[in-house]
């Protein structure tokens, strides 16, 4: 199967009338899907959330498992075979960075896959080497995997997944979870790989703008679960135009429908401010010195910068929950409300009504087993009573679009709507300041537009927002002061 | 704490992590049958001599042995305090007493944790666990599956630590933050386990999907080895051992757990 130059033989997808029902659910996930892949077809799927991408691709790497996990009706194969008998055949990236690094160094790690196929041991480390340099992975054999950023780490995936020869490579929305350097990074690698391997390729991806010069083929799956557009990718946007708006997905040319951030009222006071402060996550290890800033009231700061420039590290201090390593932190007479003016002085129960911070993973946050409860959880720290904790609950439910699920188990939620509900716990103290650290990442076009209006909505009310994002549209419609944590300076600029 | 990066070591550095664990286990293990002195103070000298030999300085000792060291007086004092009673009294209050009996059995309990715990402590300082896994299951023969789950999982437990961390800044953030020490972390250690098991079925999957758990063979991209290296630290293990015994029984110390 492979030769000197690394070259491999494209895999056949053949779908008839494919279809998988998960174990314990009703309805089928994938139903009745007719699909021909060609060997060297580069294919961008597309579909609203729940529309059975995913499984798909799970499906086609073969690690769906038997018959406990679900059910399967019409055939699937790969190469004319079921694709769980060739293992190696097809290899996949998922999503989230973190849950894909397997062993301690980068060298084992990308091994990983070759020894799982018997791949004899000399002919291992030159596929190593070669994987990593593919991916543009410029770091020794033995470094550390947990010393990798985000973005180096969906690299380390893919060259794993490259090791192995795979004749078919499956993407799962291998950027979600990434800054803009790092879907640049990732996007360049696989486009690199293509070129030399000429592999079939299948993406599932929200973002079509980062694949749609790659691909030759767009594929849309419908809510029910049904392909519902196939053919050449500017031909099926532009057709598919309306549909894959109303399916959450990001179309080229059709920016979200958000007002622009504005600037700050001019005479509007500062609720919290900091003056030459220290941070860092632990007491032995500063990670930024000297930051001044100032958070203006009834206006939405975005906070932007390179990974590991201690973004998020600021924003827990600013919040309270940190405490500086030099410098202070200083809230407002009117914020602090009797209280001295330090937030990390402040006890937690204190913190709800003035400051709320929506941490990046929202599974860190949950404490509850519904999302009814789940909101109840600040209501009953303040000592609210029942009639004003029912109605703030329920205001809250209406208003994320959550009121459905007010039963449901917080973990069983989509991405967007956990995102959400963590907004909604924060809201419904209602806090002065909301500070929230990549309240977009992994946001479908709808959830996202869903989520930027609730924010705007709640600036209009008077409260005082700091987010921390890399996201771009997102500092076009909540920028109204802009900061940028660069690697030298804390520059500040105000929209336009 | 006092840290040393990766401090060499002279033929132990070349033995294979599982045959340091075979020979810790056979230094150890006789040492376990005796509670007397003199085997103890024999296997703790010579184990000072060549440990001294191999390259441990007494910065490496105090670095990485530093929780035997502790260790070892404390059951020593408690030993001291509270063991059997015997011969001449010297001092008592309550139901502490200090005796010839207590103080011989103080002095044996002590010298025995270092005998024990040092070796081990040391033997295992620079064990990577890659290669310790490498070696249980190409020399021990241990099954593949399990000892790379377990391998794997065993990276978990950083981003457990990262994720205690957030959990405990995002429960000061959401007003329960005030909770008593022991309920605030028995609802964490719940929240943590529910994260543990997701975090580990995506690690499965993601295993699944680099082809782990088929019925293919499987290669190891590193050979794990042992050579004559293993064979002379396993002797010297025994020796010390066999050494230490005797001396009891010749100086007529020896005194078997069960007699």
């Amino acid at each position: 199967m492979a030769n000197d130059s690394g070259a491999i033989s494209p895999a056949r997808v053949e779908a008839r009338g494919w279809g998988w029902r998960h174990a314990g659910r009703l309805r089928s996930a994938l139903d009745g899907i007719d699909l021909i892949v060609s060997p060297g077809e580069r294919v961008l799927l597309l579909g609203p959330s729940g529309s059975g991408k995913s499984t798909l691709l799970h499906a086609l790497a073969g690690v769906h498992g038997g018959a406990e996990e679900g059910e399967e009706t019409g055939t699937l194969l790969l190469d004319g075979e079921w694709p769980g008998a060739v293992r190696g055949r097809a290899s996949l990236v998922l999503q989230d960075p973190d849950s894909q690094v397997i062993l301690a160094r980068v060298g084992d790690d990308v091994a990983f896959g070759c020894e799982n196929l018997g791949i004899p041991r000399d002919e291992i480390w030159p596929r190593v080497r070669r994987a990593l340099d593919e991916v543009g992975l410029d770091v020794p054999l033995d470094h550390s995997t947990s010393a990798l950023s985000g973005g180096q780490k969906q690299r380390l995936a893919l060259a794993g997944a490259l090791a192995m020869r795979p004749g078919l490579l499956l993407l799962d929305e291998p950027t979600a979870n990434l800054d803009p350097a790092g879907v640049h990074e990732v996007r360049q690698a696989v486009a690199r790989t293509l070129d030399r391997t000429g592999a079939t390729f299948v993406v599932v991806e929200h973002r079509v703008d980062v694949w749609i010069d790659l691909v030759t083929r767009v594929v849309v799956l419908g809510r029910d679960g049904r392909l519902i557009a196939d053919g050449e990718p500017h031909a099926v946007i532009s057709a598919q135009r309306d549909e894959l708006l109303a399916a959450g997905v990001w179309v080229p040319g059709a920016p979200p429908a958000v007002a622009a951030a504005r600037p700050a009222p001019a005479a509007s006071v500062v609720d919290l401010e900091a003056f030459d402060l220290a941070i860092g996550r632990r007491s032995d290890a500063v990670v930024r010195s000297g930051l001044s800033l100032a958070l203006p009231r009834a206006a939405s700061t975005v906070l932007t910068g390179p990974n590991g420039a201690g973004k998020s590290t600021l924003a827990l201090t600013m919040g309270g929950l940190l405490s500086p390593l030099g410098g202070t932190v200083r809230a407002s007479a009117e914020l602090a409300d009797g209280l001295r003016a330090e937030p990390i002085r402040w006890r937690s129960r204190e913190l709800l009504t003035r400051i709320g911070t929506v941490f990046q993973e929202p599974e860190h946050q949950f404490v509850a087993s519904t999302v009814q409860r789940e909101l109840e959880v600040a209501p009953r720290a303040l000592g609210l009573d029942a009639v004003t904790t029912a109605r703030r609950t329920g205001e809250v439910l209406e208003r994320l679009g959550l009121d459905r699920l007010a039963q449901a188990n917080p973990f069983t939620l989509s991405g967007g709507e956990q995102r959400r509900l963590t907004v909604g716990c924060a809201i419904v103290a209602q806090p002065g300041v909301v500070i929230l650290d990549e309240p977009t990442f992994g946001q479908d076009r709808l959830t996202w537009i869903e989520l930027v209006t609730l924010l705007r909505g709640l600036v209009d009310g008077g409260t005082t927002l700091l987010s921390v994002s890399h996201d771009a549209a997102y500092r076009d419609a909540l920028g109204d002061q802009h900061l940028d944590l660069g690697s030298d300076a804390l520059r500040m600029e105000a929209a336009a | 704490m006092i840290t040393v990066a990766h401090p060499r070591l002279h033929l132990v550095d070349r033995v294979n992590p599982v045959s340091r664990l075979a020979a810790a286990m056979l230094l150890t293990t006789p040492l376990l049958l005796t509670v007397d002195w003199v085997s103890a103070a024999v296997a703790l000298c010579v184990q000072l001599v060549l440990f001294a030999i191999a390259g441990v300085t007494p910065k490496v000792l105090i670095a990485r042995g530093w929780p035997i060291l502790i260790a070892a007086p404390i059951a020593g004092l408690s030993m001291l305090l509270y063991g059997q009673p015997e011969g001449t009294e010297y001092w008592s209050f309550w139901l502490a007493r200090i005796t010839d009996g207590s103080i011989e059995l103080a002095v044996a309990v002590t010298v025995r944790v270092l005998a024990i715990g040092l070796p081990a402590v040391l033997l295992f300082m620079n064990v990577d666990p890659t290669e310790l896994a490498d070696g249980l299951a190409q020399v021990a023969k241990l099954p593949s599956r399990f000892v790379l789950g377990a391998l794997a999982g065993a990276r978990l437990v950083g981003l457990f630590m990262e994720d205690w961390r957030a959990m405990a800044l995002s429960r000061r953030a959401r007003g329960i933050g005030d909770h008593g020490v022991i309920r605030r972390f028995a609802t964490m250690a719940f929240a943590l386990l529910v994260l543990a098991i997701r975090r580990g079925s995506k690690l499965a999957t993601s295993m699944e999907a680099r082809g782990f758990g088929s019925e293919h063979p499987r290669t190891w991209a590193r050979e794990s080895r042992v050579g004559w290296p293993d064979a002379a630290l396993l002797c010297i293990a025994a020796g010390i051992a066999v050494l230490a015994l005797g001396c009891a029984v010749w100086a007529g110390t020896y005194h078997p757990v069960w007699a």
